[in-house]
């Protein structure tokens, strides 16, 4: 059913539509409305759910590892330094191949404190083991709430999936999203299946003490699990396609790309954007798309390779730093490149909308008119150099 | 694709740990032992083994040269040795 809704609202009403045993979770913006409106439906007696309330992220990771251990599905969601703050047991979750689910409203880090949105948290916690997923608006955020639960819990898989939506952009939002029936959701997604879990009757150890005999294989699994994940996506979102009548790929969305010269590769939604910005320039006769990426991690390097081998220029905006590198995303983009015949001829490499300074639409268009034959690394769009200084005094 | 995460109880005696001893290991005399299990109680890995006088011994394949054992025997006839001694003077026990 069409409904008009708040971002954050949206993903509560589908949270509860797959029916998690527990959710556990601590209040951070931009993240909050999510879970304040599943412990109200759990008030309310319209989900019968646990929620745990904790003192803190780090808590709130560890009642969520210990449901999902214990063969409940399990949700939490977060933000920032709550992100951060949860790492050590999100490297846990992955580690101990349990299906949880998360939601990240994606949010600056502190110092200086800032609660708008770019992607620096769920991008700095990229090696930790967990599928991430990115949402360009609030319909594609929920849905992937769908295929995140059906990903993590099939028996080939077991890995954590994190959603991330932009912090504000999407969380507070409102859009008109379809929100689907339980009979459609429970034919996407069964009841969760443990393949093991923590059992008096059967007991096991899980995330036991291993030395080097044995830990190298731990990390192996999981990095071919994610290779897996790759082809299982698609699968997926086909599935979904026919149950929900949204189709997605999944890993990638190629838009306008076939016959464009100059794309900028994107995730999130500075997406819609883009899309504006290039129906505009395409009226105007300039052929220019935009490479969204859905899945950052496992990252789609064929995907991406198919979708940019002929184009000529390419930009890479994150919305997130590795200080005293290459940008992230621009770094995995040039690597997917590294030593092929078939590449663009450059690869520029722009930063963007850090701490919810705005991306608009002449934003967009300065990235494309940068694209030149000159390679841009690392260029900061709308810099403010006057509020630079060389020295302190 | 899985890795070895998950233990069934039980597997532990297939790691053979004593491998991380540290440099000393347990000496057991066999000389002024009363029996009274003090060593087989205190040891933490619960590697002790005996019942009489002068028959108790460690399994050295599990032990890590903690000397709880040494330290509680109040006939001082537990003693620590370093790893590289023999356990025995090599006449009486020549796999030693």
């Amino acid at each position: 059913m069409k409904e008009f809704l708040e971002g954050s609202l949206a993903v509560a009403k589908i949270v509860k539509l797959c029916k998690p045993g527990v959710i556990s979770a601590y209040p951070i913006t931009p993240q909050t409305h999510i879970v304040e409106e599943l412990a109200q439906m759990i008030a309310d007696g319209e989900l019968d759910s646990q929620f745990v309330n904790v003192e803190s992220e780090h808590s709130a990771a560890s009642v969520v590892l210990g449901a999902s251990a214990a063969g409940v599905r399990s949700y939490t969601a977060t933000s920032s330094q709550g992100l951060f703050y949860m790492a050590e047991v999100l490297f846990n979750i992955a580690g101990m191949r349990l299906p949880v689910v998360l939601t990240c409203a994606n949010r600056a880090i502190s110092a200086p404190i800032n609660i708008w949105n770019d992607h620096q948290d769920a991008v700095s916690l990229r090696d930790s083991g967990w599928v991430q997923l990115f949402a360009e608006d609030i319909q594609e955020a929920i849905d992937l709430h769908l295929i995140a639960y059906r990903l993590a819990e099939d028996h080939s898989v077991m890995l954590p999936v994190m959603v991330s939506m932009d912090g504000f952009i999407l969380t507070h939002g409102i859009e008109t999203v379809d929100i689907p029936s339980q009979e459609q959701v429970e034919k996407f997604l069964p009841p969760y299946d443990p393949l093991y879990k923590l059992d008096i009757a059967n007991p096991i150890t899980m995330g036991p003490l291993v030395d080097a005999e044995y830990y190298t294989e731990t990390r192996y699994a999981i990095q071919k699990t994610q290779e897996d994940v790759l082809k299982i996506i698609p699968r997926l979102s086909a599935e979904f396609s026919k149950i929900f009548g949204r189709t997605y790929d999944g890993l990638i969305e190629e838009y306008r790309t076939k016959d464009a010269e100059r794309v900028i590769v994107a995730m999130g939604s500075v997406c819609g954007t883009v899309k504006d910005v290039v129906d505009e320039l395409r009226v105007k006769g300039r052929k220019v798309g935009l490479l969204k990426i859905m899945s950052y991690r496992p990252f789609p390097a064929a995907a991406i390779y198919e979708a940019l081998k002929n184009v000529s220029r390419v930009a890479v905006l994150d919305r997130a730093l590795s200080l005293g590198s290459y940008a992230p995303l621009a770094s995995e983009v040039k690597a997917t490149f590294f030593g092929k015949k078939k590449k663009p001829q450059g690869i520029s490499s722009f930063i963007v909308g850090l701490g919810g300074r705005d991306i608009t639409k002449d934003s967009i268009k300065e990235v494309f008119k940068l694209l030149t034959a000159k390679e841009r690394a690392l260029e900061f769009v709308d810099l403010k150099p006057e509020l630079l200084r060389e020295e302190y005094r | 694709m899985f890795g070895p995460l998950i233990c069934k109880p039980g597997s532990s005696r297939n790691n053979k740990t004593g491998s991380w001893r540290t440099e000393l290991k347990p000496k057991f005399l066999r000389k002024n032992c009363i029996g009274c299990k003090m060593c087989v109680l205190v040891c933490p890995e619960n590697c002790i083994e005996g019942s009489e006088k002068n028959t108790y011994t460690c399994d050295y394949a599990f032990c890590k040269g903690c000397g709880t054992c040494a330290m509680i025997c109040p006939k001082q006839d537990v003693v620590m040795i370093k790893e590289e001694e023999p356990l025995e003077a090599p006449k009486d026990n020549p796999q030693q």
